[in-house]
């Protein structure tokens, strides 16, 4: 099966706990983490995760939802946006 | 999982990487620079609604619209959540009205006017069925001359718009194959004065252009129409991105001129990249062909937004002072060439737009004295459309109108490219008084306009012919 790479994007204050906290919700369903890095964005914390959805139930639209609900508990903001907006944006 | 120790993510045996830079740059270029799809519209044909039953016409036209049109906004937001880009606005073009109109009409001029009226009406039921907020193709194109089907479509117009709210009209009045149709112009002068008198502060001729070599693909309102040799229905895209422009702008403060449009240049491929994605996916998902994507820039009312402060970030002291229309020039020029390798095929108007009550910087220029009418008209020669969301004292002269117009078309004619005249007179209100029409189309200042009249010259009616493509000095 061909993989469905969504990118997830996480920005806040650092605090403990971010990573275990959305790898659970991404385990829960069912989603791969192919890979992770992490960055610093002005002053805040940006964490960058390109996951697999192929073999999850859930749909893109639901792993939203999900996430953003997750993103509002911790005080972060969430985004999950598919893979070809970066590739269009930038690669040729 | 694995973690990556370069700053690369993705897999490092694929070319599959993104830079976390790239993510962030993205995210702040949708985020923060208001990068935004701008328009979907999707363009559907209406030339077997014909009927000479007006009823039957109506209920083909009806059915046509909702049936084609019934998954787009459904669609585009799935599309627009998934890549977590706005699309801001969709829409619908059709077929220039005036084409299907003649078969249902009667020799009675009124009653005929009242038969385009409904047919307005039914567009306006449809798109709102749909949940677009436009409908454009409510149009004559009448370069040459008019039927009679264009006549009482075009003084059916101020009804129309008065009595619809998602219909936009458009004449196209001036090609440069067959020169400009002065008579048109000055039904199109009237037309805009009598819409004017008919909606509160003459709101209603925000939805109603005049054009010269009008592209037939363009999705834009209120010009959009369905061109006559476009096929059943395809999907066609505009984009926006004064913001991220800007963003490049600061990033270069004092490079030299051709280093700046260089970076435009890479700006612009990149913009249009995404219009590109987001086009192909939706016509895709619709089923029906993917026409093209509009290299516009279009501004709106959010601060930051705005083609006027793009041309002060090139280092123009205020939008329409000096160096205005050099600065314009070489914009629209960098974004075409960038955009064109982006996208597969590239139409529509394709360049900036300078709409005057919708660009927060445009509204500044006009405090600080440094825009007029007649510096408007000059940069429109080297940019998409022409006078556009502008503001003029209510006592304007008809004439004064047919003659702004005549001279707007003629640059488009002479200059082989779109030019169009989106103008307000609004009623009750002089140079220099403030008009604020909410929403996307903003809030500007009354422009002042000559007091001379152009009564003989536009009186004498007739053609403009064709110019002449070779001499070109």
């Amino acid at each position: 099966m061909e993989r469905e790479l969504i990118v997830v994007t996480i920005i806040g204050l650092d605090k403990t706990g971010i990573v275990a906290a959305i790898s659970n919700v991404l385990a829960k369903n069912n989603v791969n983490i192919e890979d992770i890095s992490q960055t610093v964005l002005d002053k805040y914390f940006a964490m960058i995760m390109l996951v697999d959805i192929s073999k999850s139930k859930i749909s893109l639209e639901e792993l939203q939802n999900k996430l953003s609900e997750k993103g509002a508990e911790m005080k972060l903001e969430i985004k999950v946006q598919h893979e070809n907006i970066f590739k269009a944006l930038h690669r040729i | 999982m694995k973690t990556s120790s370069k700053h690369y993510i993705g897999y490092d045996f694929m070319p599959l990487i993104y830079t976390p830079e790239e993510i962030i740059e993205t995210i702040k270029m949708i985020g923060v620079q208001n990068l935004d799809v701008r328009t979907v519209t999707l363009g559907i044909n209406l030339r077997d609604c014909c009927d000479s039953d007006l009823d039957k016409m109506k209920e083909k036209i009806f059915d046509k619209i909702t049936r084609n049109a019934e998954k787009l906004v459904p669609i585009a937001n799935q599309i627009q959540s998934k890549y977590g880009i706005p699309i801001v606005n969709k829409r619908i073009s059709v077929t220039p009205v005036s084409i299907i109109l003649g078969s249902a009409l009667t020799t009675d001029f009124e009653e005929s006017k009242n038969r385009a009226k409904e047919v307005a009406l039914c567009l306006d039921r449809a798109a709102k069925k749909v949940k677009v907020d436009f409908v454009g193709g409510y149009s004559s194109i009448v370069y040459k001359d008019m039927t009679y089907a264009d006549k009482v479509l075009i003084e059916s117009v101020p009804q129309a718009l008065a009595n619809s709210e998602t219909v936009c009209s458009s004449v196209m009045a001036a090609s440069t194959k067959s020169g400009l149709n002065m008579d048109a112009v000055n039904v199109a002068a009237r037309v805009i004065k009598e819409t004017a008198r008919l909606t509160p502060n003459g709101v209603g001729c925000c939805k109603f252009v005049v054009f010269a070599n009008a592209p037939e693909d363009n999705p834009f309102m209120a010009g959009a129409f369905f061109g006559v040799g476009e096929g059943e229905s395809a999907v066609n895209v505009g984009l926006s991105g004064p913001g991220v422009i800007k963003e490049v702008l600061q990033q270069n403060e004092g490079k030299p001129l051709n280093e700046l449009a260089e970076e435009i240049k890479k700006m612009g491929f990149k913009i249009t990249r995404v219009g590109q994605l987001i086009g192909k996916e939706l016509a895709r998902t619709l089923g029906v062909r993917f026409g093209i994507v509009d290299l516009s820039l279009a501004p709106t009312t959010v601060a930051g937004d705005s083609v006027a402060e793009i041309l002060e970030g090139i280092g123009v002291e205020s939008f329409g002072a000096p160096g205005s229309t050099a600065a314009l020039a070489l914009l629209v020029d960098a974004i075409k060439k960038g955009g064109m390798m982006a996208a597969e095929n590239v139409g529509g108007l394709s360049g900036a737009f300078i709409p005057v009550s919708e660009d927060a910087g445009a509204l500044r220029a006009l405090e600080r004295g440094s825009l007029c009418l007649e510096k408007l008209e000059a940069m429109s020669s080297v940019c998409s459309v022409g006078l556009d969301m502008v503001l003029l004292p209510g006592d304007i002269a008809t004439e004064t109108i047919a003659g702004i117009i005549a001279d707007e078309l003629m640059i488009g004619v002479m200059n082989n490219k779109a030019t169009s005249v989106r103008i307000i007179p609004v009623p009750n209100k002089k140079a220099g008084d403030y008009v604020e029409f909410g929403g996307l189309l903003g809030k500007s200042k009354v422009m002042s306009v000559s007091s001379f009249v152009p009564r003989k010259f536009v009186e004498r009616g007739g053609k403009i012919p064709a110019p002449v493509r070779s001499l070109t000095n």
